[in-house]
């Protein structure tokens, strides 16, 4: 019998922790009209549509007091701690900007032609023609999200948002049932959460609507839908995300996306994923390893597995005498339409993007979601906003708009399409390729989600595979974690919440999991594990975890996996720039 | 003349970067077909026989002005004036706090060009060319003058003082009526020692311990190697987050960067954000049992093997040769 | 007392720095951020207002930079300055360290304040002195890499480590002081601090503003100029001993050490 990471939940009770009551003495607390927490798509296109309806409404605008708009985003800029493929579709910015030609816009514009591989081995490449539907990206533009969100950040400035960076929310405040803002985190802490010389506690900021865009895992968004019970019967899932952007020599004329090596078919490793490649104009690339956590194999790290991938010839020619000039990791919700919250409000509050599960995995679809919703959200709240003081205590007007809206549409239709996976590559491709052609119907019913912590783990061997890293075209976690710009203070305190003394199979499963090598079992204890000459380890031994949070990139996969994320200090974290 | 030299000096010794700073003023002027003097600033130390001994380091003349020592404003006046005077195309300084004072000051007086951190220089077409690293020692610049004089502040320990005869240098006192700004800044009290904690930054050598060491006791080898090689003791970011040595010690990407004359790294793996903190070293010993450890890849001497053994018996024979 | 603090923009360390081939300078089109230098600059003026041991009537952050530095300057205010004073203007592009020393003093003397701060290096200039510049121009008496500051009778005490140990030195005002960042711990700016940095307000002055001659900044008025710019030479390989025969290895280290005259 194996363990699963469920059976040592982190030592965290969100709900009670992270909701609670304004604290400041009412004259300190800081007004807004409204805030929105997370800089990223869904919370600018938010935060530029208000601008737009308030641009003719002076008096709701000045009702609004001297701050209108605010947005909190915990990264040291918008786009900080943002990353994604992507191929956005251009649907959402035409929408936010109708008199903006597309070539005005941050992204590197539209590709002619796609490409599908399966990747049999680490030698062969099979193009799967015609290219299967959900990788069809005509007419979406490859967008790197850290770029666009400084974009689209520096526009809502100058539309008068208030942007302010390096602003963790740490927490909901909650007053009568009703939502009435977020209180920004403490700064200053020591390692044990000590008050240093310096620290400075959070505010209160008391809004009359409160957006959380937070994107995955989001801290309060979780905290949220556990306090006023919006959760689906279905837990959301998550997939890793590791990307890189090379500077490449020969410019990249096609979209293209991998399927299977070096990811193992069968239901004992339970591998679900493929890579993607986009071309950043001519001479920049951007690649990335994409696969779902609720894999068996405690031996298995995303990262390397896209280390292993540049050895494949198809992409060795790719990159061939380039240079690595960036790299970073994230997390995607994959529950697709039965695990999004049943609700995406409250009262006083609207769930946006990425935080509400608003991903369409089958085709990697997220972003143009997240701004569609951020519009609905700002439409909606002005909508109430006009009506009274206490208009936006009722927000179903959000909800009533993302229903009718292509993107529950779109997602409601692959809304079975990852589950099937789990029983392997093969059987779950098969099956999701019938409700593909059947646009949803075939086979019906409803395929339920499971919780990636729920899967039980195993030591496996395949770790022996991954290349040892030469830094010119594969790299290791620390060179990485440097090259995604962290240079967090060592003193900072501990952001995880996780239980550091589990079986050794759970340790190593968090160990080689983590992109950014914040969990290691020290040698010793490996040491102590070991069973026989060979190297076999007694993978129920329980051992003590070593952890480093300050190299932590937030990518959210702990969360997945049975620990628990909460937001570091404002500013700490990566620096993305191009991912 | 060509080069006019800045020499500190403290309790009748000239300061080390200052002899390289003369010797290299020296051998620049001979090639640019001129001369080097030296200029000096201070009290009654500044006795016949110790200006005139720079003459072994290959000025013909050492100019003498009476004043306040330890503070750069009055040498500013005090060389505008020898500049202004003879006609001096460069002023040349080596490395060191003053050095870079005095010449930030000369550049807003004489309108000259300034480069610092300057790592060599070389005579081109009858002038001057300064190169210095930037980046974080990642490119090299090639810097020339635009007009005269031009100023060049060199790297600490970047010249190196050569004696190149028994010349004695004839010394010449200068009056300088110093600008009044230049006498509101007081000396209280100057050159107190602090304890025994070396700054280690300021360190030549440093020994740096790692994961490698095996626990908190492992420093008492670092500690007997430093003090066999006259340095100070560093360490990781991870083996301070372990408690096993004090924040202030730490070298990398969040503490702080070193460029002694030798770095030993012993047990450390050499990744990127301890490297970035100690690329800059002169030379580097690495020792590490792990072949593959990143370290031996940018090491000067890379040692596989075991610590525990090795730097004991390293501590032993340097202490015999310094016997 | 009226302080002014002189801030710079730099790029974020994020950011990989490279030389544009084509102009010779740094590429500054990337992200940039407060030198972090500075940052201790200004928490030294704000320790000297709190401190009461004299009145500070005014800090105000000063910085020369291209027209879109606006990001940088609401930091320095966030942290403590009153208001804020943007040198801009295109004449000043490509200014060397002598051009930017003349430029930063003509602006302060249009402020005539009673004490400039600022960090003792910025992160991509590596200059370390453009305090002393300033200073010469204005005729103020200056230090650079100060860790210890108090105002005491209306003059300055200061500490600095320089080549042979720690110096005290009495300063007196106005002058001009760079400061080390060891010198204290800058605060973190409150969110009502950040929010408010947008309305405090920002003079933007040209060179004709406050009299600089063009001709003296700028590529054109700078006094040295970059001929190439080269990667380092190439470090020769290392050596690697494998230790079996530990005596043998440790002689070997001992004779490497001597060569290289490393055993003083």
């Amino acid at each position: 019998m194996s363990t699963a990471p469920i059976e040592f939940p982190p030592p965290v009770d969100s709900a009670r922790e992270f909701v609670g009551a304004p604290t400041d003495p009412e004259d300190e607390r800081i007004e807004v009209g409204i805030v929105i927490v997370g800089g990223g798509p869904a919370g600018l296109a938010c935060a530029i549509r208000l601008t737009q309806l308030l641009a003719d409404d002076e008096a709701l605008m000045e009702s609004l007091g001297e701050v209108p708009v605010a947005l909190v985003e915990k990264g040291k800029n918008p786009g900080s701690h943002l990353l994604s493929g992507a191929m956005m579709n251009p649907s959402a910015m035409k929408n936010l900007f109708p008199d903006l030609p597309e070539s005005d816009w941050p992204t590197y514009g539209p590709v002619a032609k796609d490409a599908v591989y399966l990747l049999p081995n680490s030698k062969r490449a099979i193009p799967l023609k015609p290219t299967p539907p959900p990788f069809r990206n005509h007419g979406n533009h490859v967008t790197s999200v850290a770029q666009l969100a400084r974009w689209l950040s520096d526009w809502a400035e100058e539309a008068g948002v208030y942007i302010l960076g390096e602003t963790a929310a740490s927490k909901l405040l909650v007053e009568d049932g009703r939502v009435v803002g977020v209180r920004s985190g403490d700064k200053g802490r020591g390692r044990d959460g000590e008050e240093l010389s310096n620290f400075e506690p959070g505010s209160d900021l008391i809004a009359r609507a409160t957006v959380l865009a937070e994107g995955t895992q989001g801290h309060l968004t979780g905290a949220a839908i556990r306090h006023f019970d919006l959760g689906s019967e279905d837990p959301q899932q998550w997939e890793l995300g590791v990307k890189e952007v090379w500077e490449v020599q020969k410019p990249l004329d096609r979209v293209i996306h991998t399927m299977a090596w070096p990811l193992r078919y069968g239901a004992k490793y339970q591998e679900f994923g493929g890579s993607f490649i986009y071309p950043m104009g001519e001479d920049r690339v951007s690649m990335g390893f994409v696969c779902g956590l609720d894999y068996r194999d405690a031996t298995f790290s995303v990262h390397d597995a896209l280390q292993q991938l540049k050895g494949h010839p198809l992409v060795a020619g790719i990159i061939e005498g380039g240079k690595r000039i960036g790299w970073g990791a994230k997390t995607i919700p994959s529950g697709g339409y039965w695990a999004q919250p049943r609700r995406f409000w409250a009262p006083g509050m609207v769930i946006a993007g990425d935080g509400a599960g608003m991903v369409n995995v089958p085709t990697l679809k997220g972003v143009h979601y997240a701004m569609h919703a951020g519009m609905f959200a700002a439409e909606a709240i002005y909508e109430r906003l006009k009506v009274g003081e206490t208009g936006t205590d009722d927000l179903s007007g959000y909800q009533a708009r993302v229903e009718s809206s292509e993107i529950e549409k779109d997602i409601r239709r692959s809304r079975n399409m990852r589950q099937p996976f789990a029983k392997g590559f093969v059987v779950g491709g098969a099956i999701a390729n019938m409700m593909e052609v059947s646009g949803g119907r075939f086979p019906g019913g409803r395929w339920k989600t499971h919780d990636d912590a729920t899967v039980d783990v195993f030591i496996g061997d395949r770790d022996k595979d991954y290349p040892k890293p030469d830094g010119k075209t594969t790299f290791d976690k620390l060179s990485s974690v440097f090259a995604s710009g962290n240079a967090t203070r060592d003193d900072a305190p501990n952001h995880i919440r996780i239980q550091d003394k589990v079986p050794l199979e759970v340790a190593l499963m968090w160990q080689n999991m983590c992109p950014a090598a914040v969990y290691e079992v020290p040698e010793e204890e490996l040491e102590g594990a070991r069973v026989d000459g060979n190297g076999r380890l007694d993978g129920k031994r329980e051992v003590t975890l070593q952890i480093t949070p300050s190299n932590c990139v937030q990518c959210g996969a702990i969360t997945a996996k049975g620990g628990r994320l909460t937001p570091p200090e404002g500013g700490d974290g990566p620096n993305y720039q191009i991912t | 003349m060509s080069i006019l030299v800045y020499a500190l000096h403290y309790e009748s010794e000239f300061n080390k970067n200052s002899l390289g700073a003369v010797s290299e003023g020296a051998k620049l002027a001979k090639e640019l077909g001129g001369e080097a003097a030296a200029v000096v600033v201070g009290g009654d130390d500044l006795s016949d026989e110790l200006c005139s001994s720079l003459g072994k380091y290959g000025v013909s003349k050492v100019y003498r002005v009476k004043g306040p020592e330890g503070l750069a404003q009055p040498v500013v006046d005090a060389m505008a004036k020898v500049i202004a005077d003879n006609g001096f195309k460069y002023a040349l300084f080596g490395g060191g706090l003053l050095g870079f004072e005095i010449g930030a000051g000369l550049t807003a007086r004489l309108n000259a060009g300034v480069t610092m951190e300057v790592t060599a220089v070389r005579v081109e077409d009858g002038k001057l060319v300064a190169e210095r690293p930037i980046l974080q020692d990642s490119q090299i610049v090639d810097v020339g003058y635009v007009g005269e004089p031009g100023i060049v502040i060199g790297r600490l320990n970047a010249f190196d003082a050569v004696e190149s005869g028994d010349g004695a240098a004839t010394v010449e006192d200068v009056e300088v009526a110093f600008e009044d700004h230049s006498t509101r800044a007081v000396m209280v009290e100057r050159g107190e020692q602090r304890g025994a904690d070396v700054n280690i930054e300021d360190a030549d050598v440093l020994v740096a311990g790692g994961r490698g060491l095996g626990n908190a006791e492992g420093f008492e080898l670092c500690e007997s190697l430093a003090g066999a090689l006259g340095g100070a003791v560093a360490a990781t970011r991870a083996v301070v987050d372990a408690g096993w040595y004090p924040y202030a010690a730490q070298i990398g990407q969040t503490g702080k960067t070193v460029a002694p004359k030798l770095y030993v790294a012993a047990g450390i793996s050499g990744a990127i954000q301890h490297k970035v903190g100690m690329q800059s070293s002169e030379n580097i010993i690495a020792i590490n049992k792990d072949p593959n450890a990143p370290i031996f890849e940018f090491s000067d001497l890379g040692i596989v093997g075991d610590l525990n053994k090795i730097i004991p018996k390293l501590v032993e024979a340097v202490n015999a040769k310094k016997a | 007392m009226k302080i002014c603090v002189l801030v710079k923009e730099v790029p974020d360390a994020a950011v990989e720095k490279r030389m544009d081939p084509g102009s010779k300078r740094l590429d500054r089109s990337g992200e940039t951020t407060l030198n972090q230098f500075d940052t201790h600059a200004i928490e030294a003026a704000m320790q000297i207002r709190e401190g009461g041991a004299v009145e500070v009537e005014e800090i105000v952050a000063v910085t020369m930079a291209p027209a879109d530095a606006g990001r940088t300057l609401n930091k320095a205010v966030a942290l403590g300055a009153d208001r804020s004073v943007h040198l801009t203007d295109e004449a000043l592009a490509g200014s060397d360290v002598c051009a930017t020393g003349y430029a930063l003093a003509k602006v302060l003397e249009a402020e005539s304040p009673d004490l400039v701060l600022l960090g003792q290096q910025s992160a991509d200039g590596e200059c370390y002195t453009i305090g002393a510049v300033v200073a010469d121009h204005l005729k103020m008496p200056s230090l650079t890499q100060v860790i210890k500051l108090d105002v005491e009778d209306g003059k300055l005490r200061c500490e600095r480590q320089a080549e042979y140990g720690y110096d005290t030195v009495s300063v007196e005002l106005p002058a001009v002081i760079s400061v080390g960042d060891a010198i204290n711990e800058p605060r973190y700016p409150s969110l009502k601090a950040i929010m408010g940095a947008k309305k405090k307000p920002r003079d933007v002055r040209s060179t004709g503003d406050v009299g600089i001659e063009s001709g003296r900044v700028g590529s054109e008025g700078s006094r040295t100029e970059v001929l190439a710019i080269n990667p380092p030479p190439e470090k020769a390989a290392g050596e690697i001993i494998e230790d079996e025969d530990t005596n043998e290895t440790v002689e070997r280290i001992v004779a490497w050490l001597e060569e290289r005259k490393l055993l003083a």
